[in-house]
C-alpha cells in the first residue's frame, strides 16, 4: 500500500508541477520554412496592393517566405491558374480574396487535399472552400453604415444608385444585400434605389458607368460606391461636371485617392479600414494554421503580431475591427 | 523567268507537281526543328523548376492547352485554304454563355450541350455563308463576327457569371484518366481524325489545292464553295466544344470567356508551319507548336512569371515563325548564282499580302 | 439641240445626285440624324450640353485612332497594335508627370507621339524587311507591346492627382464650347484629309490599296509609302495615348485594352473598305461618331449596354457587304463601259 500511495502522490505531484510547462499555449511559434502565396482579386488595384503589402510585411516579421501573384482582371477563372500553380509549387498556405464564391471550390479542394491551408480575406468563398475568413469589419455594419451616411447627406429623400465592382464579388453582394435591407426601414421611405451599376473594378469602366448613371437617371441625388476604384472614378467624374456638390457620393475609398475630392467638396465623407492591417492579419492566420498552432475552430485564439490576439468566431470568421470614417477633418492624418 | 512570274511567285503563286516533294521535305524539316525546340524547352523547364516533370504539373499543362488546341485544329484547315477565322474565340464564349444561360433557365444538361454545339455550327455557317456566297474577305467578316458573337454572349449573360454546374458534368472538364485530363483525350482523338482527313483523304488534298490556287482547283472540279462552307461550320462546332470544355473546367460561364484565344490559336497554327499564303502545312506541325507554346508557358508560370508577360513570348513566337523562314530564304536568294540579267526590283517592292 | 442641252444639264444633276447617294459619308450623316432625333425625342436629356460634351470626348479618342488606322487600311494593310501603343504612351505620359511634375505639356505630347512612331517603325520593319503580312505582324506586336506594358507598369497606377491640372483641363476646357481635345482631333482630321486628297503621296496610297501589283509596275515606291503609313498609324496611337491620360486622369496597364477592333469597325463602317483602295478619313471619323452616338443612346434609353458589341459587329458586317456590293456593281459597269468601246 505504501509504495503505491507514494507512487500515486509522486505522479500527481509531477503532473501538478509539470502542468504550467506542458503545452505553452500563448507563445506558439510559427514554423520555419513556410511558403505562403497571396492571391488578391486583381493585382493592379491600389487597394489590393496596400492589402498584400501588409501581408508581405507580416511575412517579414515572422521570418517566412511570402509572395503575391494574381490576375489583372478580377475574374475567378483567371485566379484558377494561379491556384493551380501554387499547388504545383507546394505552398504551405494560400491567402485568397475570391472573385466568386463558388467557382474556385473544386480547385481549393484539390489544394486542401495536398495539405495546403486556405484562408480567405476581404472577399470570401463558400465556407467549405476555406478554413478561416478574415473580414475587415462586420459585413452588416459596412452595408448599413453606407446607407446611413448617404441618407444623412441627402436629407433622406431622393433616388440613389449603387456603383459596385464586379457582379459576382462575394463581398460586394453581401454588403449590397445589407444595404437593400436597410433601405426597407421606414425612415428611408422617400429614398429609392434605382439601379446597381457595375464598374468591374476597372477605373475607366467605373468612370463611364458614372457618366451613364447621370445621363439615364436625371433625378439621381446620391451614389454609394463600396469599392475604392469605383468611388475614386465617380468622384473624378463628378468633380469636373456641373453636378459637383449636387449629387452626394459616399462609399469605401482610400484617403490618398480621395483627398483632393474631399478638399474640393465633391465628397463629404467616406469610410474604409486599413487594408494593410487586413492583409497583415490574414498572413498571420494562414501562418498559424500552417504551423499547426490552430485548427480554425470556433473559440480558438491566435497571435496576430502587432495587431494582438484574435479569436475565431462562427464558421471560421475573424474580424479586423470597426471601419474608420474619413472626412475633411481627419483625412490629412492618414497616408495610404 | 520574266518579271510577272516573279511577282506571282512573290505573292504565293501556283504550285506545280514538282514542288510537292520539296514542300514535303520542307514540312518535315520544320517539324524536326519544332521537335528539337520542344525537347529543349522541356529540358530548360526542368532545370528552371524541379516540380516541372511531375504528373501533377503535366496534368495542369495539358489541361490548360486543350481549349486553344481545339480552336487551332479547324483553324489549321482554314488557313491551308488561304482563309482565316478570327471569330473562333467568340464562338467559344458564345457557347459558354449559352451553356450558363440555358442551365440557369433550368434546361436539362443533355439538351443544353447539343444546343450549344448547334449554336456553334450556326455561327460557323454564318461565317461560311458570308465568305462563300457573298464573296466577302474572310478577314473582315470574321472581325465582324468576332464582335457580333461576343456581343451575343453579353446579351445573354450581361456581366454575370454562372458557376453552379452539376459535378458529373464539371468532372468532364476537370477529371483525369491516369494523369491525362479527359478533355485532352477528346482533343487527341480529334487531332488524329483531323490528321487522317487532311493527309490521307481526297478531301484533304482538295484543301491544299484550294489554298495553292483556288481558280485552278475550281476548274479541276473541286467544289471549293461547299468545302469552305463545311470548314467554317466545323470550326464553329469545335469552337463550341472548346467553350463547353472551358466552362466545365473553370466551373464558370461568363460572357468574356476565351477573349483573346484566337490570337494564341493563330500563333500556334503559324508557328506550326502552316503557310500564311495557304497551300501548305501539317496537323502534326500545329500539334507540336501547341505543345511547345504550352510547355514554355507552363515552365515560365512555375517560376512566377505573370500571365501577361507570357503574352510577349506568344507574340514573339508568332512573329519569328514567319520572319525567320523569310530571312533564311532571302539569305539563300542572295547567295544563289543568278542565271539571268533580270533585276529583282519588282519582287523586292511587293509587300506581303494578308490572308483574306 | 436644246433637248441635248437640257439632257446634259439634268444628266449632270442626276450624276451629282447619284454620287451623293453612293457617298458613304452622306448615308452616315443621315443615319446619325435619325439616331439623334429618335433618341432625343424619347429623352430630351440626350441633347443636354454635359451629355454632348461627354459624348464628344469619348468619341474623339476612337475617332483619332480611326483616322490613323485609315491609312494602313487604304493601302490594304491593317494595324492591330494601336491599342497596346495607346496603353504604353498613356502610362509613359503619366509617369513623366509623376517623376517630373513641371514638364511642359507640349514636351509630353512630343515624347508620347515619338514613342508611338518608334513602335510603328518596328511594325513597318517587320512588314517590309521581315516580309510578315501586316495582320500577323501587328497581331504579334499587339501581344508583345501589351506584355511589355504589363511588365513595365507592374501593377502601378497613375492617379489624376499626379497629373497637372493644366493637362487634365485639355479634356474639359476648350473654346467655342468644345474641349481642346476635340480641336486636336479635328486638326489631324483636316491634315490627313488634305494629304490624302491633294498630295500625290495620298493618291499613291489609294493606288497601292487598289492594285498593289499595278502600283509596283507604275513605279510607286510601295515600301516607302507602307512604311510611312505605319509610322503615321503608330504616331497617332502614341498621341491618342497622351490624350487618354488627359481625358481619364487615371491610367494603369489596361489602358486601351481591346480597342483595336472598335477602331477597325469605326473605319470600315465609315467607308474605308478593308480590301483597300477607297474611303476617306472624314468617313472614318463619322463612323466613330456613329458608334459613339449609338452607345450613348443605349445608356440614355436605359437599354442594357450589353447590346453595344452586338450592334458594332452587325454594323461592320453590313458595311462590308455594302462595300462588296458596290465594288461588284462598279466592276460590272466598268466591264460594260469597256466593251462599248
Amino acid at each position: 500500500m505504501k509504495p503505491r500511495c507514494s507512487l500515486t502522490i509522486a505522479v500527481v505531484c509531477s503532473l501538478i508541477l509539470a502542468a504550467p510547462w506542458a503545452p505553452a499555449q500563448e507563445k506558439k511559434e510559427i514554423k520555419k520554412g513556410l511558403k505562403i502565396a497571396f492571391i488578391p482579386k486583381n493585382i493592379n488595384n491600389p487597394y489590393n496592393v496596400i492589402e498584400t503589402g501588409g501581408s508581405l510585411a507580416a511575412c517579414k516579421d515572422m521570418g517566412i517566405e511570402g509572395k503575391v501573384v494574381g490576375p489583372s482582371d478580377a475574374s475567378a477563372s483567371s485566379q484558377v491558374s494561379y491556384i493551380n500553380t501554387m499547388i504545383t509549387q507546394r505552398q504551405s498556405a494560400i491567402v485568397l480574396a475570391a472573385n466568386d464564391p463558388n467557382a474556385l471550390l473544386p480547385y481549393l479542394k484539390r489544394a486542401t487535399q495536398q495539405g495546403i491551408k486556405i484562408v480567405t480575406m476581404d472577399s470570401d468563398t463558400a465556407k467549405e472552400g476555406r478554413t478561416i475568413f478574415c473580414n475587415q469589419a462586420s459585413s452588416e455594419m459596412i452595408g448599413r453604415s453606407e446607407v446611413q451616411m448617404l441618407a444623412k447627406e441627402i436629407d433622406y429623400k431622393g433616388d440613389i444608385a449603387i456603383l459596385s465592382a464586379t457582379p459576382n464579388a462575394t463581398n460586394q453582394n453581401t454588403w449590397i444585400g445589407f444595404m437593400k435591407d436597410e433601405l426597407q426601414k421606414p425612415e428611408y421611405k422617400d429614398m429609392k434605389l434605382v439601379t446597381v451599376a457595375y464598374g468591374n473594378d476597372d477605373d475607366q469602366k467605373s468612370f463611364t458607368e458614372t457618366q451613364g448613371l447621370l445621363e439615364a437617371y436625371p433625378n439621381l441625388r446620391g451614389i454609394i460606391s463600396p469599392t475604392t476604384v469605383g468611388i475614386s472614378a465617380a468622384a473624378r467624374y463628378l468633380s469636373t461636371s456641373p453636378n459637383k456638390g449636387k449629387i452626394a457620393l459616399v462609399g469605401l475609398g482610400t484617403p490618398n485617392q480621395m483627398r483632393q475630392f474631399v478638399k474640393d467638396g465633391t465628397v463629404k465623407e467616406f469610410a474604409l479600414w486599413n487594408p494593410a492591417d487586413l492583409g497583415y492579419l490574414a498572413a498571420y492566420a494562414a501562418a498559424q494554421l500552417a504551423s499547426g498552432n490552430i485548427q480554425g475552430k470556433e473559440g480558438e485564439t491566435f497571435s496576430a503580431g502587432k495587431l494582438g490576439d484574435r479569436t475565431i468566431g462562427k464558421d471560421g470568421l475573424v474580424i479586423l475591427g470597426p471601419p474608420t470614417v474619413f472626412s475633411a477633418d481627419n483625412i490629412d492624418q492618414f497616408n495610404f | 523567268m520574266n518579271s510577272s512570274t516573279r511577282l506571282q511567285l512573290a505573292q504565293g503563286g501556283p504550285s506545280d507537281a514538282g514542288k510537292q516533294g520539296r514542300r514535303l521535305a520542307r514540312a518535315v524539316g520544320w517539324e524536326l526543328i519544332l521537335g528539337i525546340l520542344l525537347l529543349a524547352a522541356i529540358v530548360a523547364g526542368q532545370i528552371l523548376s524541379p516540380d516541372f516533370l511531375t504528373t501533377a504539373n503535366w496534368t495542369n499543362l495539358l489541361a490548360n492547352f486543350v481549349e486553344i488546341a481545339l480552336l487551332a485544329l479547324p483553324l489549321t484547315l482554314i488557313v491551308i485554304t488561304k482563309e482565316i477565322d478570327l471569330s473562333v474565340a467568340s464562338i467559344l464564349g458564345l457557347s459558354s454563355s449559352l451553356l450558363g444561360f440555358l442551365w440557369q433557365a433550368r434546361w436539362p444538361m443533355p439538351l443544353v450541350l447539343p444546343t450549344c454545339l448547334a449554336a456553334g455550327a450556326l455561327a460557323g455557317l454564318l461565317n461560311g455563308f458570308l465568305i462563300v456566297q457573298f464573296r466577302l474577305p474572310s478577314l473582315a467578316v470574321t472581325i465582324g463576327t468576332l464582335t457580333l458573337f461576343r456581343g451575343f454572349s453579353f446579351v445573354l449573360l450581361g456581366d454575370r457569371a454562372i458557376a453552379d454546374f452539376p459535378p458529373e458534368y464539371s468532372n468532364l472538364g476537370f477529371g483525369t484518366i491516369g494523369f491525362l485530363p479527359i478533355p485532352f483525350i477528346f482533343f487527341l482523338i480529334l487531332a488524329i481524325v483531323t490528321a487522317i482527313v487532311v493527309h490521307a483523304t481526297p478531301f484533304g488534298r482538295t484543301l491544299f489545292a484550294i489554298g495553292g490556287n483556288q481558280t485552278a482547283a475550281q476548274f479541276s472540279g473541286v467544289r471549293t464553295q461547299r468545302t469552305k462552307l463545311i470548314l467554317f461550320a466545323v470550326s464553329g462546332i469545335v469552337s463550341a466544344l472548346a467553350g463547353i470544355v472551358f466552362t466545365f473546367r473553370f466551373m464558370s460561364s461568363r460572357a468574356d470567356n476565351g477573349t483573346g484565344f484566337e490570337l494564341s490559336a493563330l500563333a500556334a497554327v503559324f508557328l506550326g508551319g502552316v503557310s500564311v499564303v495557304g497551300g501548305k502545312g501539317t496537323v502534326f506541325g500545329t500539334f507540336l507548336s501547341l505543345l511547345l507554346i504550352a510547355v514554355i508557358n507552363n515552365a515560365l508560370t512555375l517560376v512566377d512569371v505573370s500571365n501577361e508577360i507570357l503574352t510577349i513570348v506568344t507574340g514573339s513566337l508568332l512573329i519569328s515563325s514567319i520572319v525567320l523562314p523569310n530571312l533564311l530564304s532571302q539569305v539563300r536568294e542572295r547567295f544563289r548564282p543568278r542565271h539571268s540579267a533580270e533585276t529583282s526590283a519588282p519582287v523586292a517592292q511587293s509587300v506581303p499580302q494578308n490572308p483574306s | 439641240m436644246k433637248r441635248d442641252y437640257l439632257m446634259g444639264k439634268f444628266g449632270g444633276l442626276s450624276q451629282a445626285w447619284e454620287r451623293l447617294l453612293r457617298s458613304r459619308e452622306a448615308w452616315l450623316v443621315l443615319l446619325l440624324a435619325v439616331l439623334v432625333i429618335g433618341t432625343a425625342s424619347a429623352n430630351t436629356r440626350f441633347l443636354g450640353s454635359q451629355n454632348i460634351k461627354d459624348l464628344m470626348l469619348n468619341v474623339s479618342l476612337i475617332a483619332l485612332l480611326a483616322i490613323g488606322q485609315s491609312i494602313p487600311i487604304i493601302m490594304r494593310q491593317i494595324d492591330l497594335s494601336v491599342g497596346s501603343i495607346v496603353g504604353i504612351t498613356a502610362f509613359l505620359s503619366g509617369l513623366i508627370f509623376f517623376d517630373h511634375p513641371n514638364t511642359p505639356n507640349l514636351l509630353v505630347f512630343l515624347v508620347g507621339t515619338g514613342v508611338g512612331v518608334l513602335l510603328g517603325a518596328i511594325n513597318a520593319a517587320l512588314i517590309i524587311w521581315g516580309r510578315v503580312p501586316s495582320l500577323i505582324a501587328t497581331l504579334g506586336t499587339l501581344y508583345i507591346y501589351r506584355g511589355a506594358d504589363y511588365a513595365w507598369v507592374h501593377g502601378r497606377q497613375i492617379n489624376a492627382a499626379n497629373v497637372p491640372a493644366s493637362f487634365l483641363a485639355l479634356g474639359n476646357i476648350g473654346f467655342l464650347g468644345l474641349p481642346l481635345l476635340m480641336w486636336i482631333v479635328l486638326l489631324f482630321l483636316v491634315l490627313a484629309a488634305v494629304v490624302l486628297r491633294q498630295l500625290p503621296m495620298g493618291r499613291e496610297c489609294y493606288a497601292i490599296g487598289s492594285n498593289p501589283t499595278a502600283a509596283v509596275l507604275a513605279g510607286i515606291n510601295v515600301h516607302r509609302r507602307v512604311c510611312m503609313g505605319f509610322l503615321f498609324s503608330g504616331g497617332i496611337a502614341g498621341l491618342t495615348g497622351v490624350l487618354w491620360l488627359a481625358r481619364f486622369g487615371t491610367v494603369d496597364a489596361t489602358a486601351g485594352l481591346g480597342i483595336e477592333f472598335q477602331v477597325v469597325t469605326a473605319a470600315v463602317v465609315g467607308g474605308v473598305a478593308i480590301t483597300g483602295g477607297s474611303g476617306t478619313v472624314g468617313g472614318a471619323a463619322l463612323g466613330a461618331l456613329l458608334l459613339g452616338v449609338f452607345n450613348s443612346a443605349l445608356v440614355v434609353l436605359r437599354v442594357p449596354p450589353f447590346w453595344q458589341q452586338a450592334f458594332q459587329g452587325t454594323m461592320l458586317l453590313v458595311a462590308i457587304s455594302v462595300d462588296a456590293y458596290l465594288a461588284h456593281r462598279l466592276a460590272i459597269r466598268l466591264r460594260i463601259k469597256r466593251s462599248h468601246l
